[in-house]
This record gives C-alpha cells, structure tokens and sequence, in this order.
C-alpha cells in the first residue's frame, strides 16, 4: 500500500496505526511560528470503534490501509455466518457476527449493502439508508386510528424491534431508516 | 457546488478591512514608515522548520522563491538608514494548512529603533487591542511558564524527563533525541492552550538554541538565553518579537547550523542571503516582531478558523 504523509491526512483516509486499520476522523495542524510542526489526529480504529488520539511530527507517515468499501448482495445467513456477493464478480465473502454487528438487524436478503472489506476480509457491514420488512408479531391493529396517536412496538423480519403505529397489523411491509432505527411509513404490497 | 464563492462573508472581511486601517493610523501617528519588500525572492529564510514556495526567475534560469517572512528585505531597508517601518504584506510557507493556517497568509511585521524589547510588547499589546478592545497584559518567561505547567524546568530537565512528561499528556507516534523538539511539543500542545485565554500572555527569554536572528545573553545563572517573546492570546500564538541580532559572523554560523539540519533531514539547502550578509555591517540596534494578521483579524471576528476571514484559501484560490 501507498504511504501518506500527515499533510495528505483527509477525513475517512484509511491508515495502518499499531497493527490495526483506522479510519481518520480530524487532523489538526499545530505549528509555531517558530519550531516544528505537530499534527495532532483523531482516528477510529476499524476493528475495536475505538477512537485515538495521536499527535505526529509533521511530515511522518503511514502505510494506507488496504481498506475499500464495496457494495454488496445479503445472500443468508447459516447460523454462524453471513454471506455476501460481490454483484459484478459473483464473488463471495462470508462476514462473522462481530464484522455484521448491528447491521445484523437490517440485513434482509438481496438486499444491497456496502461491506467494508479490510485485507480483502469483511471488516464491517452497512446496511442501506432505507430498508422495506415484513412485522412477523405486534398487538393487533386498531382500526381508524391512521392519524397521531401511540405507537406500539413490533417484531420484524429481522429480528429488529421498531416502534410503528398502532394501526399496522402482523404481515404488513414498513419502511426503516436503519441510521436512527426509525419508522418510516407503510409499504402497499 | 459555490466553490466558486468566498469561504468568508461580507461582514467579517469588512471587519478585516476596518482593522488594516487602524493599524495604518497607528503607525502613521507613531512615524513609523510603512513599506513594500519583494514577494519574490531569491533567498528565502533557512529555518529549517520553515519551507519556501519555489519558483523560476523571470527569465527561467534561476530557482526563486516566494518570501516565507519579509525579514531579510526589511532589515536592508533598516541598514540602508530607513528608520522604524512597518510592513503588510503576503508570506507562503509550504505545506502550513489548518484550522489556523493558510500556505498564503498575511502578515504584519515591524520593526522600531530606539524601542526596548519590553515597550515593543506594549505596542504589540496596542495592536491586539484595536482588535479586541482593551485587553490585560501578563508577562511570563519561558521557564515560568515550564514551571507552572509542566513542572519541570526547560532549561535543566534531563531529555528523558521532558520526554516522560510529553508522554504524560499526549500519546505521540514519534520519538527524537532534538531536546527543541520536545519544548515545542509540550509549549505548543501542553502550555499554550492552558494560558489564560482572557488577557494577553507574553512568554519571554527563550532558550538560546531556539534564538534564530535574536540576539543571545547569559543570565545570573549562566544560563543563554534568546532575547526574543511570543504573544498568546485566545489559546493561539499572535506573534514572535526579537531583539535583533547584529553580528554578521553570528549569523552565518547560525545559517550553518539550520544548514546542516536541513541537511540531516534531506531538506533543500537555500541559498544564502548574500545582500543580507553586506547589510548587517551598518543594521542599527533594532526591536523586530512578526504577527500573523489574519489571526488579528480571527479574534476581531471572534470566529476559530482562518478561512472564516480570509475570501479565498488555498482549495479556492
């Protein structure tokens, strides 16, 4: 991989920092009007979340990470792992549950998702912004009551639990802004 | 996309402007001359912290550079019997972009004979004012500050202790046995934002390997020090003011040292300023300091980034 520099240091530039990919989140440039140079960088380490804070002496640099972000066919989910498909090569990768994560909530499958691979290995996985699921348990729906009122929580596909109002029934399609875990509205089938 | 636009509006750069004319009043009742130095020069500083902008003469034989202060000019005007003068000008320095910088700045550097160094950080303090108002002044030197917030003495802790005390603040990807390089480190990333952000703190008598062109002195301790002071103020650094040096002989053995640094770090090797070098036999006994004048203009603001005060940074130039 390339090597950057800290003056190329951009926000969401992947580098290699102790063994482990990171993602920059800030690069601050301190310098005296006299004296060296420091940059002082924020960057989230992809594996554990965890965010460093490291200052450098101007000029240094770091191995890129071989870090892409690919989009990517859910395909199922064997138990144990999730199996994606690269769409243009048909190639597949398997990601475990730490890799899935929260996005384990959303993922329905021929859904596109964008998998960040990391050494060509699932790293993590994004879910769409917006995804459409079927309610598999809730209370029964109230009927007339399609304007303000409560909500109730309900059971999708996916396993998610989404707070949806009190007219939707089991069987109904919603739609999920997967960012907030949010309702969106009804889907007509 | 409005790239095309200026990254600050209308009433900060209307502010910027108001302030540029204060200082010109200021200086014009103190006759103090102002004056224009070439951008383009054929030596720049040698600083080895300090990267020129290159380019080629006019005629396209030569390696130019675009100035990175215009120090060296200033100083032949002052030889050449100009009195006290002030200039406002353009400075480039490769490679300086953030939050507080732009590779193209402007910069406001004057110089005054028959001041002291104590009545040139008075009138840095005048300066800041037309800024900010009236504004308190403290007064602390270098070894004061080191003491207080680091508690160690720049001039007598060990490397290993300056070392284990930046590391008790910061967690650093470098390592370096260059003694400077840590002062800078915890001065500019330990003390500086822990200066009192109200009042406008002068830190003074730096250590003399940090002197570039101040003159140097031993003190009751037989300590070298560099006769120069740095301005603070809203957590950032205003300006850098000298007493200056004079000694032609010194300042070659000075050019050498930032030489061989350079050297050692496989940068550039300038060349000298050879019209300096002829000018320094008649340079009167003089006070000198540089402020960054977009940063001025940031705290007339009150705005945190540079590009909030200046039309177009380097992404829109």
């Amino acid at each position: 991989m390339a090597n950057y520099s800290t003056n190329e240091f951009r926000n969401g530039l992947k580098v290699m920092l102790d063994g482990e990919p990171c993602s920059i989140l800030d690069n601050e440039f301190v310098k005296p009007g006299k004296g060296q140079a420091f940059n002082r960088v924020r960057l989230r380490n992809l594996n554990s979340g965890r965010v460093w804070e490291r200052t450098f002496k101007s000029g240094e640099s770091l191995e890129g990470a071989d870090v892409i972000d690919q989009s990517m066919e859910y395909l199922y989910n064997d138990g144990e792992f999730y199996h994606f498909m690269d769409p243009e090569s048909f190639e597949q990768f398997q990601a475990d549950l730490k890799a899935v994560g929260d996005a384990s909530n959303w993922l329905k499958e021929q859904d596109v998702c964008t998998v960040t691979l990391y050494n060509g290995a699932p790293l993590s996985v994004t879910p769409p912004n917006f995804v459409e699921l079927e309610i598999v348990e809730t209370d029964p729906g109230v009927k007339g009551d399609t304007a303000q009122g409560g909500t109730k929580p309900a059971y999708l596909s996916t396993g998610a639990v989404v707070k949806v109002p009190l007219f939707l029934s089991v069987g109904e399609v919603i739609k999920v802004d997967t960012r907030t875990g949010e309702y969106q509205n009804r889907v007509k089938s | 996309m409005s790239d095309w636009r200026p990254t600050a509006d209308f009433s900060a750069l209307s502010r910027r402007a108001q302030l540029l004319a204060a200082v010109r009043a200021l200086f014009a009742e103190r006759g103090v001359l102002e004056v224009d130095t070439p951008l383009l020069a054929t030596a720049p500083v040698t600083d080895p912290n300090i990267e020129a902008i290159t380019t080629v003469s006019p005629d396209g034989d030569a390696l130019m550079y675009l100035q990175t202060s215009p120090e060296f000019a200033m100083k032949r005007l002052l030889a050449a019997g100009s009195g006290s003068i002030y200039q406002i000008c353009k400075a480039f320095r490769r490679g300086e972009r953030g939050r507080r910088h732009n590779p193209e700045f402007t910069m406001l550097e004057w110089y005054r004979i028959g001041l002291s160094l104590q009545e040139l950080m008075d009138e840095v303090a005048v300066i800041v004012a037309l800024a900010v108002g009236p504004v308190e002044s403290h007064y602390y030197s270098y070894q004061q500050v080191f003491e207080r917030h680091c508690g160690l003495s720049p001039h007598h802790a060990s490397l290993s202790e300056l070392k284990a005390c930046a590391r008790a603040h910061l967690d650093l990807h470098f390592d370096t046995d260059d003694r400077d390089v840590w002062l800078q480190l915890l001065m500019s990333s330990v003390i500086e934002p822990l200066l009192d952000r109200e009042s406008l703190s002068f830190v003074y008598d730096f250590p003399a390997s940090q002197a570039a062109l101040a003159n140097t002195r031993s003190n009751a301790d037989g300590i070298q020090l560099a006769s120069r002071f740095e301005a603070f103020y809203a957590g950032m650094e205003l300006a850098n003011g000298y007493d200056e040096l004079r000694d032609a002989n010194e300042l070659v053995r000075r050019i050498r040292d930032d030489h061989a640094r350079r050297a050692e770090n496989n940068q550039i090797l300038p060349p000298i300023d050879r019209h300096l070098l002829k000018a320094m036999a008649t340079l009167p006994e003089c006070v000198g300091v540089a402020m960054g004048f977009d940063r001025l203009a940031m705290l007339a603001c009150d705005v945190e980034r540079i590009d909030e005060v200046i039309a177009f940074p380097l992404e829109r130039a």
